[in-house]
C-alpha cells in the first residue's frame, strides 16, 4: 500500500475549479515534492489531504484512511506544518511543546522522550524557557517541524515550510527533513525553490489545478524537453533576447540573471550560429555559449507555458 | 478527552498571563465599571439647593422652611427679597428650586383661608425635578396636616383622616438605587468580560494562523471550545465574586437567597454569553472586528435594553421584543430575585430556560457559519 493514494481529487469553489481531477501516489518513506505557482492549487490539495477541507469529488487514501469518510482518522496519523509556523509566539518553547504533546495525548515517559528530541532537533537544548516569538526564523521553523511531528506520525505534510527563510537555515531544515525520511517517515512537501525539488525522490507539477508533470528530477529533465538547450552569456542581455526571439529556430527563451536559456527548435543549430548572430551581425559581445542539460526550472517554465497556451486556446 | 481539554485550558491561562491588554479587560475593566456605576449612577437625590423668597416673614414661613431643611434632602442656600433674584439664581444654577411665600400668608392662615406657596423648580433635569416635587409635596402635606391638627385641637376636636396611605418598600426599604443597580451591574460586567474575552481568544488563533494547527490535530471542535471557555468561566466566577463582595462591603448588599441557585443561574448566563462570544468569533476575522462586535452586542444592549437602568415594562412593545437580544436581561431578573428578594427557583425558572435557548441558538448559528467557512 502506498502512503498516499490520490484518486480523481477535485475541489470546486463556486465556478472556480481549484483542483481538477488530480491523481498521484506517494510511496512509503519517500520525500515527495509538490510544485506549482502560487494559486495553482497546491494548498487546496494539501488542505484536502490533511482532512480539513472536503473534496467536491474524488477521494484520497492517506495512510489507508479516506479523507472523505474518515478525516478524523487521517488527522490522527499525520503531521502538518505550514508556512505560517503555527506556534504560539507568546508561549515559551517548553510550553509550546507541552501544549502540542497535550493535544496529541502524549504524557509521562513518552512525553519526556519526545520533548528531548524536539529540543535537540531545534537546537534549543537548555533554552526551553525562552519565549518562542523571540527566536530567529530558522530555529522557530525547526521547532515548528519538531512539534508538528511530536506524535511520530507516519506521514508529514509541509506546506511551503521554507518560504522566507535564509539559505543556511533552509539547508539545516532540509537536513532535518532528510533525517525524518531516513527514519521511515513519508514526507509531502510543497515548495517554490527548485533547488529543494532536487532533494525529492518524486515530484509532481501542478498548474491551474491540473497535474502537468510527474517523475523524479532526472526523468523530468530528460522526458519533457527533447530539444537541445543553449546557455548564453552575453552583454546587453535584454537586447540579445529580443534578437534571438526573432529567429525561427528559437523555441522558448528565459533569462537567468546574466544568462539566457534558449530551447532550440532545430538541432542543427550550434554555438557558432549564436556567435555569428549576436556578435558579428549585431555587435553584442558574447562571452560564452554552452549546450546544457535542462534545469528543473527550464522544464517547469516550458511545461507551464505549454499548458497555459493550451488553456487559452 | 479530558487531557486534551485540559491542555487547551492550561495553554489559554499561560497566554492570558502574558497578555496585559486582555488582563486589563478581564480584571481591571470590571473594577472601573463597578466604581463608576456604583457611585456615579445614583438616582437618589439629596441636598437639593434651595433659596427662599419670604414675603411674609412670619412664624409660619419659618416653621415651613425649617421643616424642609431639617431633612437631608434640602439645603438652604440663601434668602432673597425680590423677583429678579429668582431668575438669576435659577439661571446660574446656584439653586435648583426657589420657595416663594405670598405676602399675606400668615394673615390668610389666621383667617382660615387657603394659602398657595409657589415652588419654582429647575426642570432641565427631569428626573431630579420629579424627585424634588415629590419631596416638597410630602413636606407640604405633613405641614398642612400639622396646622389642621392644631386648629382642631383649639376647637376641641380630634382630627379624622378617613384614608391614609402607609407605603412600605419591600426588598429595598430605603429605595436605594444601588441595591437595584448592583445586580444589573454584575450582569453587565460578566457579559462584557465573557463575550469579549472568548471571542478575542478564538479570533486571535484565526488571525495568527495557529488555529490551522488545531484544525489538523485530532482535537474536536467541542474539545477546543470547552478548553477555551473553562478558563474564562473560572475568571467570570471570580469577577462575580468580586462584584458581590464589593456590593457587600461598599453598598451593604447581602445575598438573601440560595448561593447554589445563584451559581447555577450564573452558569446558565455564562453559557448564553459565551455562545454569543463564540458566534462573534466565527463571523470576525480580526481581533479588532471581534472587539467591536463584542462591545456592540454586549455593552450597549446590557446597558440599555437589559432592564439594568431603564425598566423594560415602560418601553414600547417593539423595543421590548428587541430586549431579548441580550442574555443580561434574563440574568438580571434572576439576580434581583435571588440577591434582593431571596426568591426560590419558582420565581425565575422561565429565565433559565430563556438563557438555555439563547445559548443553543447562538451555538447552532456559530456551528453553521463555521461549517460554511471551512469549505471555502
Amino acid at each position: 500500500m502506498d502512503a498516499i493514494e490520490v484518486n480523481n481529487l477535485t475541489k470546486v469553489f463556486g465556478k472556480f475549479t481549484a483542483v481538477d481531477n488530480v491523481n498521484f501516489n506517494v510511496k512509503q518513506g519517500e520525500i515527495f515534492g509538490f510544485l506549482g505557482a502560487n494559486g495553482a492549487g497546491k494548498s487546496t490539495t494539501i488542505r484536502m489531504l490533511i482532512g480539513i477541507l472536503e473534496p467536491s469529488s474524488g477521494d484520497a487514501l492517506v495512510s489507508g484512511y479516506s479523507i472523505k469518510n474518515q478525516p478524523d482518522m487521517v488527522k490522527k496519523n499525520i503531521g502538518y506544518m505550514s508556512q505560517k509556523f503555527s506556534l504560539y509566539n507568546d508561549l515559551t518553547v517548553a510550553e509550546n511543546i507541552r501544549f502540542f504533546a497535550g493535544i496529541y495525548g502524549l504524557d509521562g515517559k513518552k512525553y519526556e522522550e519526545r520533548k528531548k528530541w524536539v529540543l535537540k532537533v531545534a537546537n534549543l537544548e537548555n533554552m526551553e524557557n525562552v519565549i518562542t516569538g523571540s527566536l530567529p526564523g530558522g530555529i522557530k521553523q525547526r521547532l515548528a517541524l519538531g512539534t508538528a511531528v511530536i506524535h511520530e506520525p507516519k506521514i508529514v505534510f509541509l506546506d511551503e515550510p521554507t518560504s522566507g527563510v535564509d539559505p543556511i537555515s533552509r539547508r539545516n531544515f532540509w537536513d532535518l527533513i532528510n533525517e525524518l525520511s531516513d527514519g521511515g517517515t513519508t514526507i509531502l512537501v510543497t515548495t517554490h525553490y527548485l533547488d529543494e525539488a532536487e532533494f525529492c525522490n518524486d515530484i509532481i507539477l501542478i498548474n491551474a489545478g491540473k497535474l502537468i508533470a510527474q517523475g523524479n528530477a532526472k526523468a523530468l529533465k530528460t522526458n519533457y524537453i527533447k530539444n537541445p538547450i543553449l546557455e548564453i552569456e552575453s552583454e546587453r542581455v535584454v537586447d540579445s533576447l529580443e534578437i534571438l526571439e526573432k529567429e525561427k529556430w528559437v523555441g522558448e527563451t528565459s533569462i537567468f540573471g546574466n544568462y539566457i536559456h534558449v530551447i532550440l527548435n532545430d538541432s542543427t543549430i550550434n554555438e557558432q550560429h549564436i556567435f555569428q548572430l549576436l556578435q558579428d551581425k549585431n555587435g553584442i559581445a558574447v562571452k560564452r555559449v554552452e549546450k546544457i542539460t535542462p534545469t528543473l526550472e527550464d522544464v517547469f517554465i516550458h511545461l507551464i507555458e505549454k499548458d497555459s497556451k493550451k488553456n487559452v486556446q | 478527552m479530558f487531557n486534551r481539554i485540559f491542555a487547551i485550558a492550561k495553554k489559554e491561562m499561560r497566554q492570558l498571563k502574558r497578555d496585559t491588554r486582555m488582563l486589563f479587560i478581564v480584571f481591571f475593566f470590571p473594577v472601573v465599571l463597578l466604581a463608576i456605576f456604583g457611585y456615579a449612577i445614583n438616582f437618589d437625590v439629596h441636598h437639593i439647593k434651595i433659596a427662599v423668597y419670604d414675603q411674609d416673614r412670619s412664624e409660619y414661613t419659618r416653621d415651613y422652611v425649617s421643616g424642609l431643611i431639617s431633612s437631608e434632602y434640602f439645603d438652604l442656600i440663601t434668602y432673597i427679597d425680590n423677583d429678579d433674584q429668582i431668575k438669576k439664581l435659577l439661571d446660574e444654577k446656584i439653586v435648583q428650586a426657589v420657595v416663594v411665600f405670598p405676602k399675606d400668608m400668615s394673615r390668610k392662615l389666621l383667617s382660615k383661608q387657603e394659602v398657595k406657596i409657589q415652588f419654582l423648580v429647575d426642570g432641565v433635569d427631569g428626573t431630579s425635578a420629579n424627585v424634588i416635587q415629590n419631596y416638597v409635596n410630602a413636606a407640604t402635606y405633613s405641614y398642612s396636616l400639622q396646622l389642621t391638627k392644631e386648629y382642631l385641637a383649639v376647637t376641641g376636636k380630634k382630627i379624622y383622616v378617613p384614608v391614609d396611605l402607609q407605603p412600605r418598600f419591600w426588598f429595598n426599604p430605603d429605595l436605594q438605587s444601588t441595591r437595584f443597580l448592583i445586580p444589573g451591574l454584575m450582569g453587565m460586567i460578566l457579559i462584557i468580560t465573557a463575550v469579549i474575552s472568548i471571542s478575542l481568544s478564538i479570533v486571535r488563533e484565526k488571525e495568527r494562523g495557529t488555529i490551522e494547527q488545531i484544525n489538523v490535530s485530532p482535537l474536536s471542535s467541542i474539545e477546543f471550545i470547552l478548553g477555551k471557555t473553562i478558563p474564562y468561566i473560572v475568571i467570570s466566577l471570580i469577577n462575580a465574586t468580586i462584584v458581590l463582595l464589593a456590593g457587600y462591603i461598599l453598598f451593604d448588599i447581602v445575598i438573601k437567597g440560595n448561593i447554589l441557585l445563584l451559581l447555577f443561574g450564573t452558569f446558565a448566563f455564562l453559557f448564553a454569553a459565551l455562545s454569543l462570544g463564540i458566534f462573534i468569533s466565527t463571523i470576525s476575522d480580526s481581533q479588532q472586528v471581534a472587539f467591536q462586535a463584542a462591545n456592540v452586542t454586549s455593552l450597549l444592549p446590557s446597558l440599555i435594553l437589559s432592564g439594568f437602568i431603564f425598566p423594560i415594562e415602560s418601553m414600547p412593545v417593539a423595543i421590548q421584543i428587541l430586549t431579548n437580544i441580550t442574555p443580561a436581561k434574563f440574568y438580571i431578573v434572576i439576580l434581583r430575585a435571588i440577591l434582593l428578594r431571596g426568591a426560590g427557583i419558582s420565581a425565575f425558572w422561565d429565565q433559565l430556560i430563556y438563557l438555555g435557548v439563547f445559548g443553543l441558538v447562538f451555538i447552532a448559528l456559530a456551528t453553521a457559519v463555521d461549517k460554511k467557512s471551512k469549505n471555502k
